[in-house]
């Protein structure tokens, strides 16, 4: 018997039973199309969170306050740590190859409000100029505040075309005041409109000066983080290592993993971010893998109950001259072209839910994301599915081939 | 040499029943046997065993002179395949292909080759006289049709040796007569040995011997005179 002979005779033994071998293969089907769903929408992720942090510029350094984080747990370290205030400021400001210096502040939790208005925007403190110039933001109307304001603690501010038209509607808003925690800020420039850029929307932002933010808005002397440019980007590594090296000295650490403070650059940070959405991937994969297990376990059933049915046809094969291989073979194929219809299936249903997703999760995020197919995931999702054909096949095969013909063409 | 020769051939079945208690005797090649017994006499097993569908418990089977316990399960399915034919009651077609495809079957099995499947079929087909429902369902068709299909399907590979196990049984007289006809000119024209088990005088009339079975042991052998067989074409229920 050649292998068309096998693949047509156990097709011809699946397509009597259409509706059985359609829900024998549900689990299959389920399973590899979340795989490619999992990994597609992973892959996507992971584009668009490095396309966003390359939005930093390869030159950019950003200097957190408190220890390496390693977890969630280490992220209120990061917010609540004092390490960087103005003395770590003004000494890192000095190193060689820094061209620019921006402390950040974020401001959680606070509305704004003109009039009647009232909206929740993202309240940031920093630099204008840096934000400008590294996110390429643009400000048409009005203008940024600079170094004098900084140093004045100026209580003006930079908004979002989203925040303008929730506060002011149609009104020009440039020289008006802002209410803030009870503070009153000058408009002076607005946001050309940007959506999405590296981990916040620009239309959505109020920019004050970090000084501003520090004193009327936080009440705190330190800097959630200092954003750092380096001169180019081949003085970045020179420039991490300098930097660490100063704030040691000034902190008197001698242990490096007694840090308070942690330094990353664009390329550690999609690295990072890389490789904890690969774990995640990895992680929900392997979840997903259980359902294909789930459904093997199903298809193996329905694989003994066929056998079972049909001990009269394999009688009659081993009289007619099958060999136990041939039975064997037949009934394995059965169970191959069965997972393999059913990986190929949940592959097509994994990959249009997927653009689907892809296309929702832009709409959302504001901007548009490319779908590509995940073709190694494509790949290992239809090889485990007739993998798991072959393995949970395997036993009913064994059953049916071990059938004596006398015994098989008995059965009633 | 004897076709087939056996020897105190027994077979006890695991729940301890005895179906065959040790039976002796020989087959010529070109011979037309009728087995005879009542229910659970072990005709049967007797045919089960000489078909090589079912082991042995003692004795000695010999085909050809070779002795079948020292066939490995290959040879044996090749043997199934090759030099035996099987009729069964029941039929065993596979109901959901057409004539063409179930007579083939054995075909799959076998070293033929490819490209000359489609004439060896159409022409057996042809011998049992099923041409025009060749590409019917066999689940469509009549028993005395179905037996026919099952007939073609045993001849395809050409065997010495057809075994048949109450063909007739689910047949009404008058489809039955057809088939033991025919069995009757596969012996007589084209020297099949044919090996035929069953129950009614009037079938096993149409043999050149018939060997009775009772409770397991040979209770007579004997040849049918030419003056008293039943010929092709003749009414089997004439005493």
């Amino acid at each position: 018997m050649t292998i068309i002979d096998r693949i047509k005779s156990a097709s011809g033994g699946l397509l009597v039973h259409k509706s059985r071998s359609v829900l024998t293969i549900l689990g299959i089907v389920v399973g590899v199309a979340a795989i490619v769903m999992i990994s597609a929408l992973g892959e996507n992720a992971s584009k668009v969170i490095v396309g966003e942090l390359g939005g930093l510029g390869a030159e950019t350094i950003i200097i957190r306050p408190g220890k390496e984080p390693t977890g969630p747990s280490d992220m209120a370290s990061i917010l609540f740590s004092d390490s960087l205030k103005k003395r770590e400021l003004d000494a890192i400001s000095n190193i060689p190859n820094i061209v620019d210096v921006a402390p950040e502040v974020l401001v959680a939790g606070k509305s704004a409000s003109y009039q009647n208005q009232t909206y929740r925007p993202m309240v940031l403190g920093f630099t204008a100029s840096f934000m400008v110039n590294v996110l390429d933001l643009k400000v048409s109307q009005g203008d940024i505040f600079y170094d004098s304001d900084i140093k004045d603690n100026a209580k003006v501010a930079i908004i979002g075309t989203k925040v303008k038209e929730q506060l002011f509607g149609n009104e020009d808003p440039i020289g008006k005041n802002i209410e803030i925690s009870r503070q009153k800020f000058r408009v002076i420039g607005i946001f050309d409109p940007r959506g999405q850029v590296v981990f916040f929307n620009v239309d959505e932002l109020v920019l004050v000066p970090y000084t501003t933010a520090q004193t009327y808005l936080m009440g705190i002397k330190y800097y959630n983080q200092i954003a750092v440019r380096a001169s180019s980007p081949e003085t970045v590594d020179s420039t991490v290592y300098e930097i660490k090296t100063l704030l040691r000295d000034m902190h008197k650490i001698t242990d490096p993993t007694k840090d308070d403070f942690s330094v990353q650059t664009q390329q550690g940070l999609i690295k990072q971010v890389s490789s904890i959405i690969n774990m995640f991937t990895v992680f929900l994969t392997f979840v997903v893998a259980i359902s294909l297990v789930v459904g093997g376990i199903g298809i193996m059933n329905i694989m003994l109950v066929s056998v079972s049915e049909r001990t009269k046809e394999i009688g009659l094969r081993k009289a007619i001259g099958a060999t136990d291989n041939d039975i064997l073979l037949q009934f394995l194929f059965e169970a191959m072209i069965l997972t393999f219809f059913g990986g190929v299936v949940g592959l097509l249903i994994g990959f249009g839910l997927s653009v689907v997703a892809t296309f929702l999760i832009g709409l959302f995020l504001g901007t548009s994301l490319a779908y590509s197919i995940p073709i190694t995931a494509s790949v290992i999702g239809l090889v485990s599915s007739v993998g798991i054909g072959i393995i949970f096949g395997s036993y009913p095969a064994l059953q049916a081939s071990k059938k004596s013909p006398i015994e098989a063409l008995r059965y009633e | 040499m004897a076709l087939i020769e056996v020897r105190d051939l027994k077979k006890e079945y695991d729940d301890g029943t005895k179906a065959l208690r040790g039976v002796s005797f020989d087959v010529e090649d070109g011979e037309f046997v009728a087995i005879m017994g009542p229910s659970g006499s072990g005709k049967s097993t007797m045919l089960h065993l000489l078909g090589l569908l079912d082991p042995m418990s003692g004795g000695v089977y010999k085909l050809e002179g070779k002795n079948v316990n020292e066939f490995s399960d290959y040879e044996i399915a090749k043997i199934r395949n090759k030099k035996f034919g099987f009729v069964f009651q029941m039929f065993n077609l596979l109901p959901t292909v057409s004539v063409f495809e179930n007579v083939k079957l054995p075909l799959f099995y076998s070293d033929v080759k490819r490209s000359e499947w489609d004439k060896i079929v159409t022409d057996t087909i042809e011998k049992v006289g099923l041409t025009h429902r060749k590409d019917a369902m066999t689940m469509h068709l009549s028993g005395g049709e179905k037996q026919r299909v099952a007939i073609a399907r045993a001849l395809i590979n050409n065997p010495q040796v057809i075994f048949a196990d109450e063909p007739t049984g689910n047949l009404d007289s008058k489809s039955g007569e057809s088939i033991i006809n025919i069995l009757q000119k596969l012996n007589d024209n084209e020297k099949h040995t044919i090996i035929l088990i069953t129950h009614e005088t009037g079938t096993a009339r149409h043999a050149k011997r018939i060997i009775n079975i009772l409770d397991g042991e040979i209770a007579s052998d004997k040849i049918i005179p030419v003056s008293e067989r039943l010929l092709a074409g003749g009414n089997h229920t004439i005493k």
